[in-house]
This record gives structure tokens, sequence and C-alpha cells, in this order.
């Protein structure tokens, strides 16, 4: 590890519990969907946490992204303490932290069109005048690969890729030192995954952003993570670099989780292929 | 009677347009699709590629703004475009079944899937009641399903995703099909969800000896589960081959960009994408 690597985000100990009422007979109940997490991301790396549904990998990405304060626990960004529930956020730190969510067909509002999509950050938290808004919207439709004339059409004219890139424009209006992507390419076909991952990846080379990326699919987290923590019911069960991890897995729950993804490897596929030919020539 | 000799569905240029405001749009063009019996065949392809469309197409279920044309359209020798309405019902739901992607919403929420597999017993099979509950509980003991009395009982509201495919498995193979479609069977589901469904369908497959035809967009499922695969893009089957043919040494340009864009493949630290490839093939 660098001496000087800079700590963009930190969480100590966040946990987040959901109050679920119990209706005219149940009694209410407390749900803790995350049981005091710890991690911390560098400047310019990407953390990726993985689990399932129901792991509490979206709630922990709306305390980190501050949409939602958590129930305890510490939030650091950039060195400082952030708690939500007790202080309104600044637009300086709105500024700092965004996020892209997963169905670039929800995140988007149907009634506005792109420009106004990639102003609107812009006219919420900055005194910046109206014509230098839309320079910076129009430079940043040009930096995730659209072109100009996009910047009049509205979400329902373009494709699931084209949209998540609109999504990624947004996010990055405000010059954010962290991105909190949750699921971006899960809604994705293949070939288009891979656009919107190699975009991610310039982007971040270009503006050294820090990422926070929440997947369920582990081919995806080796290709774009520096560090992986694997979440299983609230619990942070096993975090490390990627090369650590993917090459020796610890926990019994990540262990489970490589063995059910699939493999498109040759070997793995002529062994499958005889095994079944065998059972069938044996039965 | 072409009895076991030949594939057990034998599809030839079959073709289905749809009338739109804007003109027809042709969603599957010209595609050849056999499965022979107790065979695994992947249809693998992005969205738009026509991949259910086909599958749809065979099971009569498109709506009235398709047009459906084939040379030959045939299971078990026998012409599905010909069929009257009373013959395909006795065909469709017994000896070809289907079952599709989003578990939670193929089934009614307002009964329990109790009652909603024992409907298709009674109606489908004959049964009564009491041999239907007996079926049941058998079926679900066979997809996996944990205390069977108690769960017949539950509404699909009460059960996960997984749980839910399990029924709709269940349901599919309730009348012992010969040839199962499953559209997209684990896309909504969990990683490790899907590997126990996909198990499930490769072990119900080859007891049963039914043939099984999967719908995917995900590479690792076919690599995991498929004998053959037909890879399709716009509507046109752009390669068909064994499934460590295809993985090992890929003939079409569209089947290797598909390939080399896993990240899994990456070289480097940018993904080759289809489009990269597409341009590449163009200027050739």
């Amino acid at each position: 590890m660098i001496a000087d690597a800079k700590i963009v985000v930190e969480g100590r100990a966040l946990t987040q519990d959901y109050h679920v009422s119990g209706g005219m007979f149940a009694a209410s109940k407390t749900v803790q969907a995350v049981k005091g997490v710890d991690f911390a991301v560098e400047k310019g790396k990407t953390l990726a946490i993985v689990g399932e549904s129901g792991s509490g990998k979206s709630t922990l990405a709306r305390i980190i992204a501050l949409i939602d304060p958590p129930s305890g626990g510490v939030l650091k960004v950039d060195g400082q303490e952030v708690n939500i529930s007790r202080k309104r956020l600044t637009p300086a730190m709105r500024s700092k932290v965004q996020m892209v969510f997963q169905n670039p067909y929800g995140s988007l509002n149907p009634r506005q069109k792109v420009g106004d999509v990639l102003m609107e950050p812009l006219l919420i938290n900055t005194a910046i005048p109206a014509a230098e808004r839309r320079e910076r919207a129009e430079a940043m439709l040009a930096k995730v690969g659209l072109a100009p004339e996009h910047f009049n059409r509205y979400p329902h004219m373009f494709s699931g890729g084209q949209r998540q890139r609109i999504a990624i424009a947004r996010a990055l209006m405000l010059n954010p030192a962290l991105l909190v992507l949750d699921e971006p390419v899960s809604a994705l076909d293949l070939s288009v995954q891979a656009q919107v991952l190699n975009l991610l990846a310039d982007l971040q080379d270009e503006f050294n952003l820090t990422y926070v990326f929440i997947s369920h699919d582990l081919s995806v987290v080796r290709y774009i993570a520096d560090d992986v923590l694997v979440l299983s019911k609230g619990v942070a069960v096993e975090q490390g670099s990627r090369e650590a991890l993917f090459a020796d897995p610890q926990h019994p729950y990540t262990k489970q989780l490589f063995a059910a993804t699939p493999v498109t490897d040759v070997a793995a596929i002529r062994a499958r292929v005889m095994r079944k030919q065998l059972a069938r020539a044996e039965a | 009677m072409a009895h076991n000799t030949g594939p057990l569905l034998n599809i030839k240029n079959l073709t289905v347009r749809f009338a739109t405001s804007t003109g027809t749009f042709t969603a599957v063009d010209g595609v050849d699709i056999s499965v022979s019996p107790r065979e695994v065949l992947a249809i693998v392809g992005e969205s738009g590629s026509g991949k259910s469309v086909s599958m749809l197409a065979v099971m009569g279920l498109l709506a009235d703004t398709a047009t459906v044309t084939a040379d030959e359209m045939s299971y078990d020798g026998r012409d599905l475009l010909k069929l009257s309405t009373a013959e395909r019902r006795r065909l469709i739901g017994r000896e070809i079944t289907m079952i599709f992607q989003e578990p939670v919403s193929s089934l009614n929420p307002s009964f329990t899937v109790g009652f909603q597999i024992e409907e298709v017993l009674r109606f489908n099979l004959g049964m009564n009641r009491k041999d239907a509950r007996a079926r049941a509980i058998e079926l679900f003991n066979a997809v996996g399903i944990p205390e069977p009395e108690t769960k017949l009982n539950a509404y699909p509201h009460q059960m996960s995703g997984g749980q839910c495919q399990r029924v709709m498995i269940a349901m599919a193979i309730a009348s012992n099909p010969r040839l199962l479609i499953a559209d997209e069977p684990t896309t909504a589901l969990d990683v490790t969800i899907q590997k126990q469904i996909l198990d499930l369908l490769m072990d119900l497959q080859e007891k049963h000896g039914m043939a099984l035809i999967l719908i995917t967009h995900d590479m690792g499922v076919v690599a995991e589960t498929a004998d053959r695969v037909i890879v399709q893009y716009k509507g046109r089957k752009m390669e068909e081959a064994d499934v460590l043919s295809l993985f090992e040494n890929p003939q079409n340009s569209y089947t290797r960009a598909l390939l080399s864009a896993l990240p899994e493949n990456a070289k480097g630290d940018r993904l080759p994408t289809v489009a990269d490839f597409m341009a590449a093939e163009a200027k050739l």
C-alpha cells in the first residue's frame, strides 16, 4: 500500500435497522439489514460489494451514497464524518458523492429531456449560470459517448445501454470524488455491459474516481474491482484484495458463491460433456 | 409414424413478423431449429434476437399481430401449423410445456400454489381431487420443495423466487412432457439459486428423458447445461454447434464477439465489445 494513499470513504461498524410494523395482529419487529460493516476505499480504487438478494448490499449502498442515514456506526467521506440524520447534507458534500442505479428505465424521469436531466444537479447544488450549465452538460454528453443531438431527446428514445450512459453522465456532472454504482450493468445485455464497463474504467482513469461497485456477478467484479467485500445477511463475511479473494476464498459462503457461478472455461465444458456421455453409456 | 427416428421438434425457415404502426417488423427471419429426444438445446442471444419469439410461435402464444410462416414446423411428425385448436390444446401443456423468466408473476397471486398445480392435473390430465393432491405432493418432492403438504397451501407471495420457479417446474413436468421449453428460467434468480434450479432441470431432463430447449442470454448458463447451441442475433441464426465446439472454436464473428465480451475473458484492462468486432468485420 502506498503510504500517502488517501482514503475517500470509510465506514466503521455501520448498521441499519428497519422497523417492520406488524399490522393488526402480528407484533412489530426490527430487521437488521446491515450488521456492523467496516470498510475503507482509497482514492482512485474500486471496492466491489458482492452479495445476493437480501444480503443488505443495496442498503449499504444507500448509506454510502448519503441517501439513508445508518442506524449506527460512523461514515467518513474525505476524512470528514457525515451524519445526515443530525445535520442536513450540504451541497458540497452532495457533490462529492453521487450514485448510479441499477435500472436506467426507472432512474430517469420520462418527462425530462436528457439535457435537463444533466443540468439539474448543477441547478440544485451550485450557482453556475444557465449558459455554463448547458456547456458542461453538452461536454459531459460527449464524454460518455453520446452525440450533441441527444441533448433535446427524451429517455424513452434511448436503448438501455444509452440510458445507463445518461445516468452515469448525470452522476458525474458535479465532479464527484466517489461514485456509488448499484448493479449498474446487470440490466444490460452482454455486449452493452462490456461497453459500459469500459466507459466506467475510462472515466475512472480520467477523473481519478473512486468507485463503490455493488454487484452479484463475480465475473464482473473480478474484472472491475481492486478490493472485494462479500456480504451475506448483513455481515461482511470476507473482504480483501481481488487477487487474494479470487485465488483463495476463505469463508464457506464465498466458496459457495464461487461454486455456483457458471464457468465458461473450455476444460470445464469438456469435463461436463464427458461426464454426461459416461452417465448415458452406463445407463 | 415418425416415432423416435428423427428430431422431436423440427422447424424449417421460420419467420415471425409483427404488424406495427410503422410497418412490418421481422422478429425472426428464416431460422431452422431442431431438437432431438433427450437433447438439451440452448438458444442464446441478446434482447431483440428473436430467441423467445420463435419458441412462443411453437407454443402458439403469440399475439394476433404476429404472422408466423415456416416451410415446416412439426412435432414428432405432426404438423404444428395445421393443428386444430382442440388438437393443439391436447399437445401443448401435456407433451410440450414451458416455463418462463419471472416465476413470481407466472403464478396467479390469488390462489394457493396447490390449487394452481392441482388445476393443471385435473383439467389437463383428468385426475380427481384426491389423486391430484397426491400427485402434487409427489411433484413437489421431485422438484425439492420441503414440506410439500404445508407448501401446497401457500400463496405465491409467501414463497421465494426460487421456490416459485420450482412450483412452475413441477407444473411443467406434471404430465411427463417430452419437450420442455425454459425461457430464461434463472435470470431473475440469485446465482446460488440459479445453480440449484439448473441442477434440478438437468436432473429431471436426464431422469425423464425429456428434450429441453433453454432460452438464455447467459453464456455461463449455456456452458453449464447445453448439448448443442444456436446463437441468434437480430432474428437470424448466426451459428449452430455442439457446446464444446462453440466455446473452443467459434466460427461466426458475432459468437466470437459475445465470448470475448465476457468479463472473465478480459485481456488487458478493457473489454472488446461486440460493436468493435462488427466494425472490424465491416472493414475486412
